[in-house]
């Protein structure tokens, strides 16, 4: 009952705030210089100012701020994030297009940082003087530090280049015939080094998390109280001490869901990964900004999914978590 | 010959400190019979929590050892008994509960399921009958509703309930030992005697020894038939209970029990004011050195305290103590 008010509460929330979303992104893109009237002049090789009023005209730039804000809105509600000047198709079907895609990425990517991170956190709590600890610390630094786009071509070019292990971009071969099965070895191959490149910063900053509080954990008083009844270590430690060490690691990951996402349009973009970072890289050169608008709608949707699953996570974590009331 | 409870010989337990390693349980020899109860008492510092520790086999990782003498559990050495052994005899024939009742239990598990994993374990009790037999034991540790709070979480529990808790716990498996390490210093006057009542009840009818560590002189009184009392490692006077209060022979003791009102009228101070110990204890450097370590604090303290370690010597009465002036002390 409780967490069924949780979801209808945040539902409120997620309407509220991508209402907010809606209004400010619209507002800085007019607000930003150049519009589209301006990139198809271009294409053309230059355009007088009177065919630059006409196709401002057709596409309804002419009129003023809040009469473009109320119209677009209006369509949103009614599902329809306008149609795309570039790619002339509708935003929507662009979008919905590429999200799997960036989803298959980000997901992953979050799940794979969390699992390794919590295992590395974990193991090197339990030998903080060992060499794999002092390797747990050195990478995560190095994982935090380095541009994504940097670990990104690094990878590229050790593993696709000099050892062609996995495939330089893409996300299927289209050459490629057979079963699902057959096709799904080969996305599973195409994603092995962007979600790798994605995972590298969060899993550095998930493993530095894990190996804080697990450290912390492991000399608390219910920790001893575990090891008084005579519990075997490895209960001990992933029974009683990881659990309580997970709800700090899983509230980071909540916070950082928008950061993968962002980080996501990067790795997109090394790795031409057909996700909605890419159509965003190649919405914003040609300013078709009701692609940009859409891209942002359905980011801002997927961060506040991402949140709402955190939240029913931590509540599965910790049950003191939202008990309080 | 039949072996006792437990016996405790000569045992050192040394801490590794930045300053070297220092003796934190000075060549400390008792036992304990099956169903009796021992109390230590001592200020904060002077090595209780270590000894209940050492017997454990709980000592800080890396941090403490058992240097050398022997602990023996029904004729078990456990002094130098793998981590395995020792294992299986902690929660089961020697369990313990601890100082701080609000954070000894594990905050996302609930106690149903805190208390049943224990039964699991030493027990090998399926999951159904474990449950069942933690809602009796929170019944018997006097928790109302244990049907309904055995699903509670540690934070829906008050201090007493949660120190309840821990008991049932600790009592599951009916060990044979029961090390109680400051049980009530968390908790309000009144749950304080209501824990103690509790222990006392719960001993009457399982038979366990208590190992009780305090330093309110009013619940060894009410607690134990034996106490030991420690100062900076090392016991300083061993004997009856009842004994020890009404003749207290180390000015230790002395000054301990007159810390405490109307628990012996006789030692309170002519003023009819309550006397206190000057001094605090010595810091852990000076653990192991060879003189009295009381000698600072003590009113009665000569050249020969400051020169030499004081030996612990039994009277007929069979109450020990360590000091050089006995003979002073009895006569005045
Ligand atoms: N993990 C540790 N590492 C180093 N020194 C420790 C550690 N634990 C305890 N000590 C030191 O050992 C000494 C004895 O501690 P112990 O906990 O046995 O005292 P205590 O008599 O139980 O006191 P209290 O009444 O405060 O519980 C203290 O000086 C303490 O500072
Ligand atoms: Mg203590």
């Amino acid at each position: 009952m409780k967490t069924f008010g949780l979801i209808v509460n945040r539902l409120v929330y997620a309407f509220v705030l991508l209402f907010a979303v809606l209004v400010l992104n619209f507002t800085l893109m007019h607000m930003a210089p150049g519009d589209v009237a301006d990139t198809i002049s271009q294409s053309m090789g230059g355009a007088d100012e009177e065919l630059l009023i006409e196709i401002r005209k057709d596409y309804g730039l002419d009129q003023p701020y809040y009469q473009q804000l109320v119209t677009y809105i209006g369509k949103v509600l009614r599902f329809d994030l306008g149609h795309s000047f570039f790619f002339n198709e509708p935003v929507s079907k662009l979008v919905l297009e590429r999200v799997p895609a960036t989803l298959l990425l980000v997901i992953t990517a979050q799940i794979l940082a969390l699992l390794l991170g919590v295992v590395l956190g974990v193991y090197s709590a339990r030998k903080p003087n060992g060499i794999l600890s002092h390797f747990v610390t050195l990478f995560a630094l190095f994982g935090y530090s380095a541009p994504v786009f940097w670990t990104g071509i690094l990878l590229l070019i050790a593993f696709s280049l000099q050892i062609p292990l996995f495939p330089v971009a893409g996300m299927r071969d289209v050459t490629i015939e057979g079963n699902f099965w057959v096709h799904a070895i080969d996305v599973m191959k195409h994603m092995v080094l962007p979600v790798l490149t994605l995972a590298s910063i969060f899993l550095a900053l998930y493993s530095r998390l894990a190996r804080a509080t697990m450290i912390e954990t492991l000399g608390t008083d219910f920790v001893r109280t575990a090891r008084a009844k005579g519990l075997p270590e490895r209960q001990v430690v992933y029974k009683h001490a990881l659990r309580n060490s997970l709800s700090p690691v899983v509230t980071l990951a909540g916070l950082q869901f928008s950061a993968v996402v962002s980080g996501a349009v990067l790795v997109e973009a090394v790795f031409s990964w057909p996700g909605l970072g890419t159509l965003a890289f190649q919405s914003i050169i040609a300013r078709d900004t009701p692609t940009i608008l859409g891209i942002l709608f359905f980011s801002a949707l997927v961060v506040i999914i991402g949140n709402l699953l955190t939240d029913l996570a931590l509540r599965f974590v910790d049950p003191r978590v939202g008990a309080s009331k | 010959m039949v072996d006792k409870l437990l016996e405790v010989k000569n045992l050192r337990v040394e801490l590794q400190t930045k300053d070297g390693v220092v003796p934190v349980i000075d060549d400390l020899s008792f036992d304990l019979d099956y169903g009796e109860s021992l109390s230590f008492v001592g200020e904060s510092g002077c090595g209780k929590s270590m000894t209940a520790l050492a017997l454990m086999g709980l000592l800080p990782e890396k941090v403490g050892r058992i240097a050398s003498g022997s602990i023996k559990f029904e004729g078990r050495q456990l002094a130098n008994a793998s981590s395995e052994d020792l294992r299986k005899i902690r929660g089961n024939e020697i369990s313990m509960i601890f100082q701080e009742p609000m954070t000894s239990l594990n905050p996302v598990l609930s106690v149903g399921e805190q208390i049943s994993e224990v039964l699991r374990l030493h027990q090998k009790m399926s999951v159904n009958s474990a449950w069942k037999r933690a809602e009796d034991l929170l019944d018997a540790v006097n928790i109302p509703d244990p049907k309904r709070r055995v699903h509670d979480y540690p934070f829906q529990m008050s201090g007493g309930q949660r120190q309840r808790v821990m008991i049932a716990m600790a009592l599951a498996c009916e060990p044979k030992i029961l090390i109680a390490d400051e049980p009530t210093t968390a908790l309000d006057v009144t749950v304080q005697a209501q824990i103690f009542g509790l222990l006392k009840d719960l001993q009457t009818k399982t038979g366990t020894s208590i190992i009780l560590i305090t330093h309110d002189m009013g619940a060894v009184a009410q607690m134990a038939r034996k106490m030991i009392v420690m100062y900076a490692g090392r016991p300083c006077e061993i004997g009856e209970v009842a004994q020890v209060i009404k003749t207290p022979q180390h000015p230790y003791t002395t000054g301990l029990i007159s810390c405490v009102p109307h628990l012996d009228d006789a030692i309170i101070d002519a003023n009819n004011r309550l006397s206190e110990i000057p001094g605090i204890v010595p810091s852990l450097r000076e653990f192991g050195s060879n003189k009295c370590l009381f000698a600072s604090r003590c009113k009665h303290q000569m050249e020969q305290c400051r020169a030499e370690r004081p030996v612990l010597a039994q009277f007929s009465n069979k109450q020990a103590f360590a000091c050089w002036k006995r003979e002073i002390i009895d006569a005045g």
